[in-house]
C-alpha cells in the first residue's frame, strides 16, 4: 500500500526521470569522451586512432563504435574479485565514487530552465558532493590488499584533499562578484557587456578573477585525476593506481567516474567564470535552448584542454604535487581573494 | 645528497618491502626490483635478475663461431648491429683478418644507425616512465624509418645477423645512400621537436634534474660505462680513448654532462648525453656515406672456415649502452673454448641502488630509465 502511494507519488516519478537521465548523460558523456580523447591522443602522436576500416562494419566510420564496443566487451567480462579482498568494500568502491560525480551532475545548470535540482547553496553543494569521491578512491586501495592500490590511495586521498582548498577559495572570488550561491544566480550576473566588449563573465570582470579561473582549472584538473596530476593511478610507477585489482564492469565505473568528475569540473568552471549558458555576444542566440548550446560548447571545450594537457604533458612527482598545491596555488587564491575585495571595494563589482 | 629526503623527513613509519616486476609497465622488460620503502621514500633497491638468461655463453661453446653470431643479436635486441659487431671485430683479431675498405664503412654506418635508434628507444622510454606518452610515439616512428632501412639492407627489422667474420651479409642495395641522406637530413630537424616537446618542458625538468645523481667517482668505482659514465662529466668513449674498426678516420665530439639543470650526473644528464650523441651519430653517418668507396665485394674477406688459431682475444667496442666486451677463448677446435661477455648494462644496473637511494618510488622507475638497461644483455 505504501509502496503504491510511492510509486504514484509524482516527486518520486520525477527523480526517477531525473534520475535515468543523468545516468544516460553520464554515460554518453563517457562513451563520447573516451572516443574524442582515443581520437586527440591519436592526432597528438600522429597515428589515426580508432578506425572502421577493412570488410565488414568493424568500429563504425572513423572507429565511431568503438567505445561502445568497449563497453561491451567490460559488461560481458569476468567480474574477478581477489580472494584478499574486503569483498564489501571491494564491492561498494566503484558505487561510492559514481555516486559522487553522479549527485554533483544534477546540480549543474545546462540552461536558464535545464537543472535537475536548483538549490540555494548550489555550487557549496557541487563542492561538497565533488569531493564525496575521494572516500572511493580509498575505499578501493585499502579493500584490493595491494600494496600498489594502498599507495595510488594515499596519494589520491592527500591530492583532492589538498587541490580542494585552492579550487574552493578561487570560487570564493565568484561568490563575492555575484555574491549569491545559487547557480543560476551566479549565471545571470554574468549577462551583458563589461569592458566595452567582452562579454560580461567573471574571467573578464578583473585581472584577479581571470587569475582565479586559471588556478581553479588546474586545481580542478589535480582534482580529477589527469595528467600532469595523474600521480594516484601513474601507471608507469603504480601499475593502475587504485583501481589495480578492478576487472570488467567494477573498472568501467571508475572511468566512468572520471569522465563524469571531468564533467563536473569543466561545468562548474564554465558556470562559475564563463558565463555558463550565456552566449559570448550578449542578446545574441540567448533563449534557453541556444543555452545548453552554449553550455555544453564551455564544457566540452574545456574538457579537450584537460585531453590535450594529457597527451604533451610528463606527470609530477607526489612531493612537487603537494608543493605546487600548498606553495603556489594556495597563495595565488589568498591573493586573489584579497584582490578582488579591493576591486570590488574600488571599483564595484 | 642521496640521503637527503630521508634526512629531511621527520616521520618514520613501518618499513614495506615492495616488489617491483618482473611485470610491470617500467621495468624495461623482465627486471624484478626488492624495494624497500618507507612511504613513498626508498632506503634500498635490490635489483634481482636472469628471468631471461638463456645460457648464452655456455652455448657458445657448442656452437661454431658463426653460428654465435645470431645469438649475439639476441643479447643487446635493441642494438644488435652494434652487438655483431663487437663479436665479429673480436674473432677477426683472433684470426687476424684484414677486411676490405667498404666493408669497413657499412658496418659503420650500420652501427652507428643503431645507436640512434637505441638512444630513440631509451628516450622514449625514459619518457613514457616519467608520464609523457606522446613523445614516446615520435620517437618510434623515426625509429621505425631506420628498421625500415635495415629491413632494405639484410630483411630484418630487428635480429639482423648482418655482421659476418670477415664482412658483411649483403652489399647495400640500390637507393640505400639516398634514404639515408634524407633520412638524416629530417631527422635533425625531428631532434628539435624532441627537445621542445620533452626536453626542455619544465615538469620533465622537475622530474629528472638533480635526481639520481651519479657522481664520476661512483661510476668509475663502478664500472659504469657509454653514456650514463659521460653523463657524469667523464669524458671516456671507447670510439676516441681506444679506436677499433676505422672510426679514428670520422671527426665528431663526445658529449659529456655539464649539470645544465641541476647537478653532474643527474638523471637529465644522463638524457641530454644521448641526444647529443644522436647528434654526433649523425655526423659519423654523414661522412661515412660521403667517404664509402663506390665499388668493393663484401664478401671478398670471408674466410673458408672460421677456426681461429690457439689463444685467447678480449675487445672491446663502444654499444649504445657502453663499454661492450668480448673475451674468446679458442683452442683451435670450430667452436670457442670459452666466451665471456661484459655487458654494460649489467654494470649500470649495480649502481642503481647506490644512486637511487633516499629518493621516492617515482624517483627509482625514473633513474632506472635514464640508466637504459636492456634485460636480454643482462641476463644473456
Amino acid at each position: 500500500m505504501i509502496s503504491d502511494q510511492l510509486a504514484t507519488a509524482p516527486w518520486l516519478m520525477w527523480f526517477s526521470i531525473a534520475g535515468v537521465t543523468l545516468f544516460l548523460i553520464m554515460a554518453f558523456n563517457a562513451l563520447a569522451a573516451v572516443y574524442v580523447e582515443r581520437k586527440v591522443s591519436a592526432f597528438v602522436q600522429d597515428r589515426v586512432g580508432p578506425m572502421g576500416q577493412g570488410a565488414g562494419l568493424h568500429a563504425g566510420k572513423w572507429g565511431l563504435l568503438q567505445t561502445v564496443a568497449d563497453a561491451v566487451k567490460l559488461l560481458t567480462k569476468e567480474d574477478i574479485i581477489p580472494r584478499a579482498a574486503d569483498r564489501k568494500l571491494f564491492i561498494m568502491a566503484p558505487f561510492v565514487i559514481f555516486i559522487g560525480a553522479f549527485i554533483s551532475i544534477a546540480a549543474l545548470p545546462f540552461s536558464s530552465i535545464i537543472q535537475v535540482i536548483d538549490v540555494n547553496i548550489g555550487i557549496f553543494y557541487i563542492l561538497a558532493t565533488s569531493s564525496l569521491g575521494v572516500i572511493g578512491l580509498i575505499l578501493a586501495g585499502w579493500s584490493s590488499e595491494n600494496k600498489w592500490s594502498l599507495y595510488g590511495a594515499m596519494r589520491s586521498a592527500a591530492q583532492i584533499v589538498s587541490y580542494e582548498i585552492p579550487a574552493a577559495l578561487s570560487i570564493i572570488v565568484v561568490i563575492m562578484i555575484t555574491s549569491t550561491l545559487n547557480l543560476q544566480g551566479i549565471v545571470e550576473a554574468q549577462g551583458g557587456i563589461v569592458w566595452g566588449f567582452l562579454p560580461n563573465w567573471i574571467v573578464f570582470n578583473n585581472p584577479f578573477a581571470f587569475l582565479a579561473f586559471f588556478t581553479y582549472f588546474i586545481a580542478g584538473v589535480a582534482e580529477t585525476n589527469r595528467t600532469p596530476f595523474d600521480i594516484p593511478e601513474a601507471e608507469s610507477e603504480l601499475v593502475g593506481g587504485f583501481h589495480t585489482e578492478y576487472s570488467g564492469m567494477r573498472w568501467a565505473f571508475f572511468f566512468l567516474s572520471e569522465y563524469a568528475n571531468m564533467f563536473v569540473v569543466c561545468g562548474i568552471a564554465s558556470v562559475t567564470f564563463l558565463g555558463g549558458w550565456q552566449s559570448p555576444i550578449p542578446g545574441f542566440m540567448n533563449s534557453p535552448f541556444w543555452g545548453l548550446f552554449w553550455f555544453m560548447s564551455k564544457v566540452l571545450f574545456l574538457m579537450f584542454i584537460m585531453i590535450w594537457f594529457r597527451w604533451t604533458f610528463p606527470r609530477l612527482r607526489v612531493d612537487q604535487l603537494m608543493s605546487v598545491a600548498w606553495k603556489y596555488l594556495l597563495p595565488i587564491s589568498l591573493i586573489n581573494i584579497f584582490g578582488v575585495g579591493l576591486w570590488i571595494l574600488l571599483v564595484g563589482a | 645528497m642521496t640521503e637527503r629526503l630521508i634526512k629531511n623527513s621527520f616521520i618514520h613509519g613501518e618499513e614495506m618491502i615492495l616488489n617491483i616486476g618482473p611485470q610491470h609497465p617500467s621495468t624495461h622488460g623482465v627486471l624484478r626490483l626488492r624495494v624497500k620503502t618507507d612511504g613513498e621514500i626508498v632506503s634500498e633497491v635490490t635489483p634481482i635478475i636472469g628471468y631471461l638468461h638463456r645460457c648464452f655463453e655456455k652455448h657458445c661453446e657448442n656452437l661454431t663461431y658463426e653460428q654465435v653470431i645470431p645469438y649475439t643479436d639476441r643479447c643487446d635486441y635493441i642494438a644488435s648491429m652494434n652487438t655483431n659487431f663487437g663479436y665479429v671485430v673480436a674473432v677477426e683479431e683472433l684470426m687476424g683478418i684484414e677486411v676490405p675498405e667498404k666493408v669497413e664503412y657499412i658496418r659503420i654506418i650500420m652501427a652507428e644507425l643503431n645507436r640512434i635508434a637505441s638512444h630513440l628507444l631509451a628516450l622514449g622510454t625514459f619518457g613514457l616512465d616519467v608520464g609523457a606518452t606522446t613523445p614516446f610515439l615520435y620517437m618510434f616512428r623515426d625509429r621505425e624509418r631506420i628498421l625500415d632501412m635495415f629491413e632494405m639492407v639484410c630483411g630484418a627489422r630487428l635480429l639482423y645477423n648482418y655482421m659476418w667474420v670477415g664482412g658483411v651479409s649483403h652489399d647495400l642495395p640500390v637507393g640505400f645512400v639516398e634514404a639515408t641522406f634524407k633520412f638524416l637530413d629530417d631527422f635533425e630537424r625531428e631532434i628539435d621537436e624532441y627537445n621542445n616537446l620533452l626536453t626542455f618542458n619544465k615538469i620533465f625538468i622537475e622530474r629528472t634534474a638533480d635526481v639520481g645523481i651519479m657522481t664520476p667517482e661512483v661510476a668509475i668505482d663502478y664500472g659504469v660505462s657509454g653514456p650514463n659514465l659521460r653523463g657524469s662529466g667523464v669524458k671516456w668513449d671507447l670510439r676516441k680513448n681506444d679506436p677499433y674498426s676505422i672510426y679514428d678516420r670520422f671527426d665528431f665530439n663526445i658529449p659529456v654532462g655539464e649539470g645544465t639543470m641541476g647537478s653532474v650526473g643527474d638523471c637529465w644528464d644522463r638524457y641530454w648525453v644521448r641526444v647529443l650523441e644522436m647528434h654526433e651519430s649523425v655526423k659519423i653517418v654523414r661522412q661515412a656515406l660521403q667517404q664509402m668507396p663506390k665499388e668493393g665485394n663484401v664478401h671478398e674477406a670471408l674466410p673458408k672456415k672460421v677456426r681461429p688459431p690457439k689463444g685467447s682475444v678480449y675487445k672491446r667496442t663502444e654499444s649504445p649502452r657502453g663499454d661492450l666486451g668480448y673475451y674468446i677463448i679458442s683452442d683451435g677446435k670450430p667452436s670457442p673454448i670459452r666466451l665471456k661477455m661484459r655487458s654494460p648494462a649489467f654494470t649500470s644496473l649495480s649502481v642503481l641502488n647506490e644512486i637511487s637511494r633516499g629518493w621516492m618510488i617515482s624517483d627509482v622507475l625514473a633513474v632506472l630509465g635514464s640508466l637504459d638497461i636492456v634485460l636480454g644483455e643482462i641476463d644473456r
